[in-house]
């Protein structure tokens, strides 16, 4: 049995409650004492029982009608365990929806079928969009007031899919029902022959649930640290995302502190394995700094680190925001100050209209930057919904005034200083997502092939001789039957890279991308060998980080500029000199000596051989080969 | 063993979201206590504490509130249960708070203590300064508690508002407080009775035999079977019969209930609660008094 978590949503009469009660008295959850109070309270004149008062809940509501705050519901069938946030569907608390769909996995919207859409569904399926709720259900209810009739329920259907295309939901299942009467709630109706479609208990029982829960990106906020004596130390928390083992390499954030799990710790006793949602302790093989608030994750697969956030904002507080001073900010377990630095734009939830505003009112929803006074460990919430959320908090009256849904880092804001700016570097190296996923791990190619896997990076003037080298180098290790594949400026220039030019910033996305496809390479066990100048110490770097340690030889083919002006194999100096080539390394452009390589070649004073054996040997020297 | 691929997952989500409430509660407040009861939920929520933090130990104390109306079998069950773990507990005496003129004990037939355990259990938190009392209630108790929160937000005067309370979005707990203010905790708040039930099954945890089927002496008064105990006098019309009974929810004598059961183990009581047709609360005589009963209670501060 799992968990199914959704939430319901409508206007006041569109029968909520009812369908809630109904959902009970057919599963058989109603207790025999219960339905002795509603036969009691029921008023009605015909013989339908009044299941909206099962789920009525505080006194107030009882007198005036309606619901007026989330109530949380329960039942389940042998299959699953169904919890329900019920929401008002009251106009002035959206909010309480905004609450309700945050946990949500699926949303059921009702409409009334003599009504069909109206201004306020349009405002719920925006909600479920927002809060990216991954299942949608529009449960089109009373059909027992319009007879039953397929022509209305199309039309609705109709209707709803023209608004909702340009919403972000990508699972809507349209069910005609009747609350009241029971049609295709758990039971198929006999009334509609003409719906072939499931039931909403059906669907309901049917949809993944695990759907929205990223498997992928390891995130492991900190919650407490547990130390009972000196011998152990470890950290508490609940896997946010991903999946973690005991011997992978990690970072901790904010440090940036590198070292293994040792062990993955419960009362049960150790596991192999963790997964998102699961409350455990971690203990490393080092002794770093962590405490609550940090961040444990795979040193290789790492969120943004930033102080400014580009985020969609609910206001959910009678006072509005302001923007002359900050507010608290709650991401994961961390909390440090925000404020609201620009409000980029209010959506108008009925037209999805973008309107200009200054600040938010209770309600209001829109696009915000904020500026943070500590660094934060963020996803894109449309990735990942357990690091992409955040709350503010007023500092004065300790009120939870906002929902927040990142979007990522915003480029507008100026940070607060130099050093804690988020850097290319960061940003990039994170979106690594494809490599958990991996069908067949490269350990077991590289088991098969009788070889590791690496990635040789020659780096080099123009005319130094790093294409010349590196072929010869892929030649000799074919021989001797290791896996290879080669990457140059002459098959990535054509095609991956056929829209780039030769400006910095060009050069720099030229080589993030040669990167990454050195790192498919790699992982399928190849030998990779990139004869590129990559000129620049940065992009080079970034490429280190991309691998295991140990696999990436980053190869100096050290040359004089003159001697390869004089080569000039390709005639590119003197077309540089003569201004026809703008941005020509060792010309117009500048070359960044490699700080630390791991192999230098000296291309000027060897020949091509003695090159080509020094980066074999060292190659064997780190058991690659 | 991996957390990931249990017959079981329902369980294990219910305990993993429970473990982080409970180490959000710890991490938050200055100074926390696990309130119990003697009854199942808070044995579960003992149960989670230890878990919460192992290798270490629960990091706060447990308080019980006593009526001085407990079953005997319920303090028995409790002391063992602290020395086992190594447990630090407080009680809280509602007899201390009459004696100290600060509560007066209803009069009349129908006299409880209910009602009087507010006075002791908020002068035993502002005692002891606690700043978030956790919790063993859940939400499909009462229809009361279908809205609470996890962290739920209480004045300097104990009293909840339902109207005014915190939106609580994700799994982000808000409990920051202004001095005086304190918070219930209620990790639980997602788990229904069976799951409770469950839980103690597949956790191979002891309970206390009141839960399970006994003979004992009882009388029934309004629909309700209650056990003969020092502190309930017979009234007119009413006699004394041997019954097979367990009881779904532990109280005071006074006041809780009992169901006739022949449910002897943990497995027959849990077939029993799958398949029942009386609420829970059913057999509670103080949630009878009125339709709106439980509600007032938890305004004024009851859990």
């Amino acid at each position: 049995m799992d968990v199914l978590r959704f939430t319901t949503a409508g206007s006041v009469d569109d029968g909520k409650s009812t369908l809630i009660g109904r959902l009970f008295y057919d599963t058989q959850q109603i207790f025999e004492d219960k339905l002795e109070e509603i036969k009691r309270n029921t008023q009605r004149d015909d013989d339908d029982l009044e299941l909206a008062l099962l789920t009525d809940g505080l006194k107030a509501e009882r007198e005036q009608g309606i619901t007026i705050d989330v109530a949380y519901r329960y039942f389940s069938t042998p299959n699953r365990k169904f919890i329900i946030a019920d929401t008002p569907g009251h106009e002035q608390y959206t909010r309480n929806m905004v609450t309700g769909a945050s946990t949500a996995e699926l949303a059921v919207e009702l409409i009334d079928a003599r009504n069909g859409v109206i201004e306020q569904t349009r405002r719920h399926a925006f909600i479920a969009s927002l809060l990216q709720i991954p299942y949608m259900i529009v449960a089109v209810n009373k059909m027992d007031l319009v007879d039953y009739g397929e022509e209305r329920f199309r039309e609705i259907v109709e209707e709803f899919q023209e608004f909702s295309d340009n919403l972000d939901i990508n699972d809507i299942t349209f069910i005609p029902i009747s609350a009241l009467k029971g049609d295709n709630v758990v039971d198929q109706s006999e009334r509609m022959p003409w719906y072939k479609g499931p039931t909403l208990l059906h669907r309901l029982e049917n949809v993944r649930p695990e759907a929205d829960r990223n498997q992928v990106d390891f995130r492991f906020p900190v919650q407490h640290v547990i130390r009972p004596h000196q011998d152990f130390r470890g950290f508490a928390g609940q896997v946010a995302s991903g999946k973690i083992r005991p011997g992978e390499e990690i970072v901790v954030l904010p440090s940036k502190r590198t070292s293994h799990i040792e062990s993955i710790t419960t009362l049960d006793g150790e596991v192999e394995e963790a997964g998102p949602g699961d409350s455990i302790v971690i203990s490393l093989t080092d002794e770093i700094d962590v405490s609550r608030g940090s961040m444990i994750v795979r040193s290789r697969n790492r969120p943004d680190v930033t102080r400014q956030l580009d985020a969609d904002l609910c206001w959910m507080n009678e006072e509005k925001m302001r923007r002359d001073r900050p507010y608290i900010i709650q991401h994961t377990t961390r909390r440090t100050q925000a404020n609201v630095s620009k409000v980029v734009y209010r959506t108008n939830v009925e037209t999805f209209h973008r309107e200009e505003a200054d600040t938010f009112e209770l309600n209001d929803i829109g696009r915000v930057e904020l500026e943070t006074a500590d660094p934060l460990f963020i996803d894109p919430y449309k990735i990942n919904r357990s690091t992409g959320n955040f709350i503010l908090i007023d500092p004065d009256t300790n009120d939870t005034v906002a929902a927040g849904m990142i979007r990522g880092v915003s480029e507008d804001v100026a940070p607060f200083g130099r050093d804690e700016v988020v850097t290319d570097k960061e940003r990039e190296t994170s979106p690594n997502v494809v490599w958990e996923g991996l069908n067949i791990p490269r350990e077991d190619r590289e088991e098969k092939n009788g070889h590791k896997s690496a990635v040789v990076w020659l780096t080099g003037l123009s005319g130094s001789g790093k294409s010349t080298i590196a072929k010869e180098v892929e030649k000799r290790l074919f021989d001797r039957d290791v896996q290879t594949m080669m990457l140059d400026g002459d098959n990535v220039r054509h095609g991956l890279s056929g829209d780039l030019g030769f400006s910095p910033n060009d050069r720099k996305e030229n080589i993030r991308r040669v990167g990454e496809a050195a790192r498919l390479f790699f992982e399928q066990g190849n030998v990779t060998l990139c004869s590129f100048i990559s000129p620049y110490q940065e992009d080079r770097d970034r490429i280190r980080e991309l691998l295991p340690e140990g696999r990436f030889f980053e190869v100096h083919v050290d040359c004089p500029l003159e001697v390869c002006k004089e080569r000039d194999t390709k005639g590119l100096y003197k077309k540089a000199e003569e201004g026809e080539i703008a941005n020509f390394t060792g010309v117009s452009a500048p070359y960044e000596e490699p700080q630390d390589p791991e192999i230098v070649v000296d291309s000027d004073q060897n020949d091509v051989e003695t090159c080509v054996n020094q980066i074999i040997e060292a190659l064997e020297e780190e058991g690659i080969v | 063993m991996s957390l990931s691929s249990d017959t079981s997952e329902h369980l294990d989500w219910l305990e993993s979201e429970a473990i982080h409430v409970i180490r959000e509660a710890e991490a938050q407040f200055d100074n926390p206590v696990l309130m119990f009861s003697g009854g199942k939920d808070s044995l579960t929520m003992v149960h989670l504490a230890r878990k919460a933090f192992y290798p270490g130990q629960v990091p706060f104390p447990i308080l019980h509130v006593d009526t001085g109306h407990n079953f005997p079998e319920t303090i028995e069950f409790r002391d063992n249960l602290m020395e086992e773990h190594g447990l630090e507990l407080i009680v809280g005496s509602v007899e201390e708070t009459i004696k100290s003129g600060r509560a007066k004990e209803e009069q009349g037939p129908d006299a409880s203590r209910n009602k009087l355990q507010i006075v002791t259990l908020l002068d035993t938190i502002e005692e002891h300064g606690f700043d978030v009392a956790l919790g063993g209630a859940r939400r499909d108790e009462e229809k009361a508690r279908a809205k609470e929160r996890f962290f739920s937000h209480r004045d300097r005067f104990g009293n909840w508002d339902p109207k005014n309370q915190r939106p609580e979005l994700w799994n982000l707990y808000n409990g920051r407080s202004r001095k005086g203010e304190h918070f219930r905790a209620f990790p639980l708040s997602n788990w229904t009775e069976l799951d409770v039930w469950q839980y103690i099954q597949q956790e191979d945890l002891e309970i206390p035999s009141l839960y399970l089927a006994h003979e004992r002496t009882m009388f029934e008064r309004d629909g309700v079977l209650l056990p003969k105990s020092p502190y309930n006098d017979l009234r007119e019309g009413e006699e004394y019969v041997e019954k097979m009974v367990r009881f779904r929810t532990i109280g005071d004598m006074t006041c809780t209930g009992a169901v006739e059961s022949t449910a002897t183990t943990l497995d027959e009581v849990i077939a029993e609660v799958a398949t029942t047709q009386q609420a829970e609360r059913s057999a509670r005589a103080d949630d009878q008094r009125a339709e709106a009963a439980m509600e007032d209670r938890k305004r004024e501060g009851y859990f």
